[in-house]
């Protein structure tokens, strides 16, 4: 994964509140052996009429929207399934950083494994932020801070870890297995199970 | 778990049951610079979440650390018909088959233990692990899926994880985790004929909300809990994660060692009495502080259902549906096609789907049955009824359940996840109303369009029978109380 140091994008926005994974990536697009390609059926059920044309009404599928990373969404976004097919999707649609006032633990888990930054702000400032998306947004990592053209400045959590993972292009797995001697140690002298 | 140097000098302070189950497996601990690596002591696989994990530590040049900590199985993708005339099994799709293929392969590969099609243990993962003894209290158990919290019913810690975390357990055996806040719901009472454990958890989550739990692990705790049986306790700790909690458990006791006595690959013998005195202490200490408590009154619990597009929307099968005061709500309601101020009694059902992790588990099948005995379920209704695993299938059939279910007009399915999340071409057609006793309601869940009202199998089954929703305490001679 390369580094990940800051963002600059209009936004996407999806007002409703608790999307969930079904609609992020509907199950019966999960029989893949693969991660890519995924983009395709993305908000499928939102975004594709029965007969298989683009919903006009959909966002993703307004011009002026085409090209944006950054998505404005309802409060508790991701929500529902461990399915790490929901991130690849987004990230394969485009998408670089969610911003809402709640995100679901395992799909905000799963979408900083593949550089997708979950931002996580007050409701009144997504709020606000929701009626301006032609706005260039910058999301900078390092600052853990997302500006507006206008000079507002909104920091948000990023834990320290993840933060390094992104800026870094560190990754856990890597992590993980340089730690074999702790995990050796843990293994040889816990109480036998 | 215990202080290394002089017990005497040490006063540990009092600690959850989450605590204690997190202390005992910190491999390295949390600082502000990095997560705590925690180790896995069971991960379990299945076809639709593993296969990109693989790959992943193919393309490192890597094996699993630990292939005798790894069980598998498949249930998401798989047919719940029998294999036809020519032998095969009718996957719904190529890719379908092709998943549970690669699962296969990649188990033979590796050395893991994999429950394969024809097994007579295979089963819905988080159905087979508690049947087997694989799940133990005192155990971190991980799988790539939501669901896995079904496990915290014997007191372990148990949660879902993404592919690329399936990948490092299988590598390292171990995770990356900052430790979620506590959350102790306690339920005292006992609860009305009709009511049950899917009952209290739709409740809860009515309740806290379907991010009420979000960062937190749930102790479910009181004299409610205390006297379900393991069963119950899985069904309530499964749905932990629709209340957005990371984990749900419950302490053992002797109602968890009894099952576990029996549960073939548990320990047995004097590892067995060694394990279960290790396992008494697994219990929240005196005094021990959670960081949000809640607790609720079970007689206020009525035979409970969904009637929105999340499992937030909780409400007693006799409570009119509240007026939608936002976007979201009125967006749902518009999507259920149901109209607020009206109870949900009474409205029309298509389809009753029985099964899931949630209630795929014997004493599902026997609540079903009970209802379904001697009677007809109603003509406009389809019905399937689909037991968890092999093994709920083969004791349900020697108890003459499939005779009843079929007599009654209903199907009786092969073991897996099926219209739970409709993976396998067992779907609800686009507009049709669904009672399921599945976890999720989202949009399209059980098929696009479809419509889902969430609710116990008691109420599925009895639903069945009307041929619409219908308040199970009929069936108890309890007289309707005024809502």
């Amino acid at each position: 994964m390369s580094g990940f140091r800051e963002l600059r994008s209009q936004s996407v926005v999806l007002r409703q509140t608790n999307i969930d994974t079904d609609q992020i990536i509907p199950a019966r697009f999960l029989s893949t052996t693969e991660r890519a390609g995924l983009g395709r059926n993305a908000f499928n059920d939102w975004r594709w009429q029965a007969d298989g044309t683009p919903n006009p009404e959909f966002p993703f599928n307004q011009p002026e929207n085409a090209g944006r990373a950054v998505l404005l969404a309802g409060r508790n976004f991701g929500c529902g399934s461990s399915r790490e097919h929901a991130p690849w999707a987004l990230t394969d649609l485009g998408l670089r950083a969610i911003v809402s006032s709640e995100i679901a633990d395992i799909f905000r888990n799963n979408s900083l494994k593949n550089g997708l930054l979950p931002v996580v702000l007050a409701e009144d400032d997504v709020q606000a932020l929701m009626e301006r998306p032609d706005d260039e947004l910058v999301i900078d990592v390092a600052a853990r801070e997302l500006r507006t053209p206008d000079g507002r400045v909104y920091p948000f959590p990023l834990d320290a870890f993840a933060q390094t993972c992104l800026l870094e292009g560190v990754d856990e797995m890597g992590y993980l297995l340089a730690r074999q001697a702790d995990i050796e140690h843990y293994e040889e002298t816990r109480h036998a199970r | 778990m215990n202080s290394p140097d002089s017990p005497t000098m040490t006063t540990q302070p009092p600690r959850t049951l989450f605590d204690k189950l997190w202390d005992a497996h910190v491999v390295s601990p949390e600082s502000d610079a990095a997560p705590a690596v925690l180790y896995i002591d069971l991960h379990l696989i299945h076809e639709v979440t593993s296969p990109q994990a693989f790959t992943e530590l193919k393309s490192r040049g890597l094996k699993p650390r630990r292939p005798d900590r790894t069980k598998a199985t498949m249930d998401h993708s798989t047919p719940t018909l029998p294999a036809g005339a020519d032998g095969r099994l009718p996957y719904y799709t190529a890719a379908a088959e092709s998943q549970v293929q690669t699962l296969a392969r990649n188990c033979a590969e590796h050395g893991i233990e994999l429950f394969d099609m024809g097994s007579d243990q295979r089963g819905i993962v988080h159905v087979i692990a508690p049947e087997l003894g694989f799940t133990q209290p005192g155990m971190t158990i991980v799988c790539g899926d939501s669901h896995t919290s079904t496990h915290g019913a014997f007191g372990a810690l148990a949660f879902g994880i993404g592919t690329s975390e399936v990948g490092h357990v299988l590598a390292t055996q171990c995770l990356l985790q900052r430790k979620p806040k506590s959350m102790a719901i306690t339920v005292e009472g006992e609860l009305a004929p009709g009511v049950g454990a899917k009952d209290v958890i739709l409740h809860i989550i009515g309740v806290i909300g379907v991010n009420g739990g979000t960062g937190h692990v749930i102790e479910y705790r009181g004299s409610t809990i205390r006297a379900m049986d393991m069963e119950q306790r899985m069904t309530l700790c499964n749905m932990s994660i629709e209340a957005g909690a990371r984990a749900g458990m419950v302490a053992p006791d002797e109602t968890t060692f009894a099952w576990l006595a029996q549960a073939p690959r548990a320990p047995k013998g004097a590892d067995f009495e060694q394990a279960r005195r290790e396992w008494s202490a697994l219990r929240s200490d005196e005094g021990a502080r959670h960081d949000v408590e809640v607790r609720i009154d079970a007689a206020d619990i009525r035979p409970t259902l969904t009637w929105g597009t999340h499992p937030g929307t909780a409400i007693g099968v006799d409570v009119p549906i509240p007026a939608a005061n936002d976007a979201a709500a009125r967006k749902a309601l518009d999507y259920m096609a149901l109209e607020a101020g009206h109870a949900l009694a009474g409205t029309a059902v298509d389809v009753v789907f029985v099964g899931s992790c949630t209630n795929g588990r014997l004493s599902d099948m026997r609540e079903v049955a009970s209802v379904l005995r001697g009677r007809q379920i109603d003509a406009r209704v389809r019905m399937l009824v689909v037991p968890g695993s092999e093994q709920v299938k083969r004791q349900a059939e020697a108890e003459g359940i499939d005779a009843i279910v079929r007599a009654a007009g209903a199907e009786w399915r092969e073991p897996g996840c099926s219209m739970c999340i409709a993976m396998n071409g067992d779907l609800v057609a686009p507009g049709q109303l669904a009672v399921s006793t599945s976890n999720r309601n989202f949009e399209g869940r059980q098929g696009p369009g479809s419509r889902t009202l969430l609710a116990s199998p008691l109420t599925a089954a009895w639903a069945a029978v009307n041929g619409r929703v219908s308040d199970p305490r009929e069936l108890f001679g309890a007289r309707k109380e005024v809502a």
